[in-house]
């Protein structure tokens, strides 16, 4: 919220500790075998990589925190990861998948 | 449990995401642009409570993500928490598609304690006078946002549903601010949609092309500026059309309604149609009725097509348009949906739009049983 009380975009930065939104369930589809994250009217279908990284946001890691982790797990530049991840996370924010 | 079923067809169709559960079509209020039928379903004929939750166990053992829980106003229905649990238990995303005015908030409380997922309010109008008018119910516009709040605070995400014609549109950018300021993460701007009630006041509704290409570059203005705070999901009608919508995504291929007697159909409108044959979730199981049902084969991919629709290169991408459209307005529903310009009917069907929008209004139609049967 801003100082005039209208909602302002949720901006992701390193320092942001996101989570799935309130109202978005994620959960694994066994019809089809895939992960969805069930949003009102709307379905989502996360790639491997998203669901991954949705795994690790629980409101209390840091975006850093998480890229850091899947760099360990993936063997992969963090610096790289770092903005992959933040890249994927502002997109789904503009959605209103994600908070922070 | 459930058997799989042997019918080749069951081969190669994907299961349904959504279902539209109508509950009840009983409802306070008697909006003119109602997509019920106009021969509304009466309250003994309504589903009992343990069919409704065995319904919703084969819908999600069907594949089927989202329950809609709509009507009428669903929450006439006393069973309501009784089937928010059985969707929460089977794994359902439920959505509440409601007016608001008779909910309590210890109600509320209750249907959120029940896991109840999300709530959706319709509004009539950002004008309170306005709106109850169109609503034909009094001080109804007061008590939504009342009840808004109310969803808010039990930590509820909740869209405002605003159907928007004629007789609204000029309010169209306050509709937004009011969605902003009760909190609302989504907002959906629906053009009415011309079936059922709507069609019948279709003269009292009907927009112009202007306002209706004014309310576009709104929204998208909105959209933009609103990114990361508030969806707008805009519904465009297609009147002005060039190419018609997908339907229900296609034909039987991703939604199945259940009416409030428990008929099974591809789209709420379906009834409108001559010649169907509905089954009903009492008598057959919901799987078997997606693969089988002669309903949902009738106009399901594109084997049932004329032209200029079996040709054409979008065919798989609109799935034809409308059939409920195509057999209201050229008398056929294999026709193509006269929302497309390939239509030998497109001119007629747009001329229509182009007069009654600026013709004199004439009075609302309410929605009720009483207008219904006449």
């Amino acid at each position: 919220m801003t100082e005039a009380g209208k909602p302002a975009r949720i901006v992701i930065e390193a320092a942001s500790r996101p989570a799935l939104a309130h109202h978005i369930k994620m959960r694994h589809d066994t019809a089809r075998d895939r992960w969805v994250l069930l949003a009102p009217e709307r379905v989502f279908t996360p790639d491997a990589i998203a669901v991954s990284v949705l795994q690790l946001c629980d409101g209390n890691r840091s975006v850093e925190a998480v890229a850091a982790q899947l760099a360990g797990t993936y063997n992969a530049p963090k610096e790289q990861i770092l903005a992959d991840v933040v890249s994927l996370l502002q997109g789904l924010a503009d959605k209103g998948v994600v908070k922070a | 449990m459930q058997t799989k079923p042997t019918d080749s067809r069951a081969a190669g169709l994907a299961p349904p995401v959504g279902l539209l559960a109508e509950l009840t079509h009983r409802c306070p209020l008697q909006c003119p642009y109602c997509s019920n039928p106009l021969a509304l379903e009466r309250a003994v004929s309504e589903l009992p409570t343990e069919t409704w939750l065995d319904a919703l166990a084969q819908a999600a053992d069907l594949g089927i993500l989202q329950l809609h829980l709509s009507g009428g106003e669903p929450t006439v229905r006393r069973d309501l928490e009784e089937i928010v649990a059985q969707a929460a238990k089977v794994g359902l995303y439920s959505n509440l598609i409601t007016a608001g005015v008779l909910l309590t908030r210890e109600r509320l409380e209750g249907l959120a304690a029940r896991g109840l997922d999300h709530v959706q309010i319709s509004i009539q109008d950002a004008d309170a006078p306005n709106a109850d008018r169109i609503a034909h119910y009094a001080n109804g516009h007061a008590k939504k946002l009342v009840v808004a709040g109310w969803v808010r605070a039990l930590g509820l995400p909740l869209t405002i549903n605003a159907p928007v014609h004629r007789q609204n549109i000029a309010s169209l950018g306050k509709i937004i601010d009011l969605a902003i300021s009760l909190d609302a993460q989504r907002l959906e701007v629906a053009h009415v949609q011309y079936y059922g009630w709507a069609l019948k006041n279709r003269q009292a509704l009907m927009p112009t092309r202007d306002q209706v290409l004014h309310s576009a570059d709104l929204v998208e203005t909105a959209r933009e500026r609103l990114k990361g705070v508030l969806v707008i999901d805009f519904v465009v009608p297609d009147y002005y059309a060039v190419r018609p919508k997908p339907c229900m995504g296609g034909w039987g291929r991703g939604v199945i309604n259940i009416t409030p007697s428990g008929k099974v159909l591809p789209c709420h409108a379906a009834e409108t149609i001559p010649g169907l044959a509905f089954d009903n979730v009492r008598e057959r199981r919901l799987r078997d009725i997606w693969v089988n049902s002669a309903a949902f084969e009738m106009f399901r991919g594109t084997s049932w097509m004329r032209e200029p629709c079996r040709s054409c290169a979008l065919r798989e991408i609109d799935w034809g348009g409308c059939r409920c459209q195509a057999f209201a307005f050229a008398g056929v529903a294999a026709e193509a949906d006269p929302a497309c310009q390939l239509s030998s009917f497109h001119e007629a069907f747009t001329r229509v739009a182009e007069q009654e929008a600026v013709a004199p209004a004439p009075a609302f139609a309410y929605r009720n049983p009483r207008a219904g049967a006449q």
